[in-house]
């Protein structure tokens, strides 16, 4: 047993996975679309699922808040946990899960209402901030952790919709910590951005994540490598390597994870 | 210079398609055009055709008022002013005026004049001013249909008598009547504040009005909310399979059922089954609605359709329930276009005629309903009762009535365009 890997060990057992996926299989009516899928995501760290189009990355992701339940179609079966609750068997209610697990998707859905509502929105609907002095003290502080608030701080009352791609996109992210959930899901958060804006959500997820556990879906292996700790490779299905972001980069173990981060397919 | 025959030979495919995108350019605008010079025409003949309705003739008798007559006791209070009879005034007024008329015949043409309902006239004149009493005063009184048609020109002079409905006689009085500068000419509130009358003179357009208020009213609280909700249902709750199917087929088959086929439907249902009052608003607008109902729905759920999935997503995924994704969100998001489409379905409903027919509320009714339960008129059934009437006096009032009903349909549309305003701004 060598220094490196007791070393991991030491780390696992010091601090349980936020999220444990046991076994996890995926279906869209007769087609498989996640094959028994393993894996264990540590609190507080930002983990990347990487892998080419339609490898069932997204699936997975949207599995971890049951955001699949509103496809008729889609069946899943396996166990998930967060934090020891089997969040598929256990009866929780999906609407509660989502408040402890937020989500922030490829292209920026803010809703079409002033910035302030958008931000509202979450506390409100799950009673988090009681009286309106509570309330506004929540929009300024999830503004300002998702370093909006300088921007937008004097118009409040406008339009999300009005902001420029970036800031929608960090709006929806201040949306989603509002609630203050332990994890928060991003789905491509940076497709639709140009670079300075995607710099600036790559930042902020850093900074986040001293409070939240990040799982961010991402087609760009550079991005994958700037902002996460471990790194996640799906391919036909299959998670076919995860580990350290550094050493699956620099040294992947399976042949398919070096033909995809050589840039051979995908 | 390789590039350049490839260049020369694009140049005549290049001018050819150009041509064909004129040419193009040139049919659309003939089609607007056409369609612009069509409606400018029709508005332009019901206009011209209806602009007399809203004008009445009148005729300035001078009428001796004496106490004795009207007012025997002296008491002056009104039901008394009302009791006398008025008729008797008018026509010795009449005869005063013209004393050559002694045969039963003549007198009966000359009392003719003057409209049927004109001892109202004379009445309400009294009544609202009771010092007239005891004085000869000069007061203006309703001519008849056919005096008004002929005042207007719409009777000719220069056709034999027995072709004309005023006799060379009468034409002699009225000449008199016009030297004298006693035929004036008044704006015809009537016409907007009586209901249908036999005589063109006394006809009004508010009873049909109130009826169409009436029966789109129950529409409206019946075909939007249920409309709307099944709507949602079926676009945000219902799960795909061969039942929503099915339903969905058949709405979108209501929807091109024709309207009199609801009618017979009321017909069997509202009126023989549940014994529903006959030319009731309420069974009116209880056809209507199942008439709507199919354009409402679908409307809807094509402005539900519309809304990016996106919205839902972040709605969800933020941990709302599906029904406070779909009312916080979704609904408010659709809600222009619903109401777009529920304006337009309210409209058709305005204008339907043919399933009214079948619940009897083509009858002519000369009062004014006073609630959903009264026999009453629509706009659209009342253009077709007063087109169907022999009169010459009601050719006018139909175009009127015509002009009543798109200026209803306007104002509906203006709202329908204000409201989405309204809705929009809010996003």
């Amino acid at each position: 047993m060598d220094m490196q890997n007791f070393k991991t060990r030491e780390k696992a057992a010091m601090a349980e996975p936020k999220i444990i996926a046991r076994d996890v299989n995926v279906y869209y009516g007769q087609s498989q679309a996640l094959k028994s899928i393993e894996l264990d995501i540590a609190a507080n760290e930002v983990t990347a699922l990487i892998g080419p189009s339609g490898c069932g990355k997204s699936t997975f992701l949207r599995c971890i808040n049951r955001m699949n339940d509103v496809i008729e179609s889609c069946r899943v079966e396996g166990r998930i946990t967060l934090e020891g609750i089997d969040i598929y068997n256990s009866g929780l209610d999906p609407v509660l899960l989502r408040a402890r697990v937020g989500m922030v998707f490829q292209k920026p859905n803010p809703f079409p209402k002033s910035i302030y509502d958008n931000i509202a929105y979450g506390p409100r609907l799950h009673g988090i901030a009681s009286g309106k002095d509570e309330l506004e003290a929540t929009v300024e502080s999830s503004l300002r952790r998702a370093g909006l608030w300088e921007e937008v701080k004097d118009r409040l009352d406008s339009p999300g919709t009005g902001l420029s791609g970036g800031q929608q996109q960090r709006l929806c992210i201040a949306r989603a910590i509002a609630v203050n959930p332990e994890v928060i899901l991003m789905d491509e958060p940076c497709s639709a951005l140009d670079p300075i804006a995607t710099a600036k959500i790559e930042e902020l997820i850093d900074e986040l994540r001293e409070n939240f556990t990040i799982v961010i879906v991402t087609h760009s292996m550079q991005q994958a490598a700037r902002v996460s700790q471990k790194t996640a490779f799906f391919h036909l299905g299959e998670l076919v390597e995860v580990g350290e972001t550094d050493k699956l980069f620099t040294s992947p173990e399976d042949q398919r994870t070096q033909g995809y981060i050589t840039g051979r397919f995908g | 210079m390789e590039l350049n025959p490839p260049l020369e030979i694009d140049k005549a495919l290049l001018k050819k398609r150009n041509a064909a995108e004129t040419r193009f350019k040139l049919y659309g605008l003939a089609a607007v055009l056409t369609a612009v010079l069509v409606l400018g025409l029709l508005l332009t003949s019901i206009v011209s055709k209806g602009y007399t309705a809203f004008e009445q003739t009148y005729i300035l008798l001078d009428v001796r008022l004496d106490q004795a007559t009207i007012d025997p006791k002296g008491t002056g209070r009104q039901e008394d002013l009302a009791a006398a009879s008025y008729r008797g005034i008018l026509r010795d007024a009449l005869k005063e005026q013209f004393p050559e008329a002694e045969s039963r015949n003549e007198k009966r043409s000359l009392y003719g004049l003057v409209g049927s309902a004109a001892e109202y006239d004379l009445r309400n004149a009294v009544l609202e001013n009771p010092k007239l009493v005891g004085t000869t005063a000069t007061i203006a009184v309703k001519a008849s249909d056919d005096v008004d048609s002929y005042i207007k020109g719409f009777i000719p002079r220069d056709v034999p008598q027995s072709d004309r409905k005023i006799k060379d006689q009468e034409l002699g009085w009225l000449d008199t009547l016009e030297a004298d500068d006693r035929v004036i000419k008044k704006f015809n509130i009537d016409f907007f504040t009586h209901a249908d009358s036999r005589e063109p003179e006394e006809a009004g357009i508010l009873g049909a009005v109130i009826g169409s208020l009436y029966t789109l009213a129950i529409t409206l609280a019946l075909c939007f909310p249920i409309g709307v909700l099944t709507a949602i249902y079926l676009e945000e709750f219902a799960p795909r399979n061969r039942w929503t199917d099915i339903i969905e087929v058949n709405i979108n088959n209501l929807a091109a059922v024709p309207s009199i086929v609801f009618g017979l439907l009321g017909l069997a249902i509202f009126l023989n089954f549940f014994g529903l009052p006959r030319s009731a608003p309420l069974v009116g607008g209880m056809v209507l609605a199942l008439m709507t109902l199919p354009t409402i729905i679908i409307a809807s759920r094509a402005a539900l359709k519309a809304v990016p999935p996106s919205i839902r997503e972040a709605a969800l995924g933020m941990g709302a329930s599906r029904m406070q994704t779909v009312f916080h969100h979704v609904f408010p998001l659709a809600m222009p276009g619903i109401l777009t489409g529920t304006i337009l379905g309210m409209a058709q409903a305005l204008g339907e005629t043919a399933p009214l027919l079948m619940i009897g509320m083509v009858a002519f009714i000369a009062d004014i309903p006073g609630s959903i339960n009264d026999a009453a008129t629509v706009l659209p059934v009342q253009i077709f009762l007063w087109a169907d009437s022999p009169e010459r006096g009601f050719v006018e009032k139909t175009s009127a009535a015509i002009m009543v009903l798109l200026a209803f349909l306007v104002v509906m549309n203006a709202i329908a365009v204000l409201l989405r305003k309204r809705f929009e701004r809010r996003w």
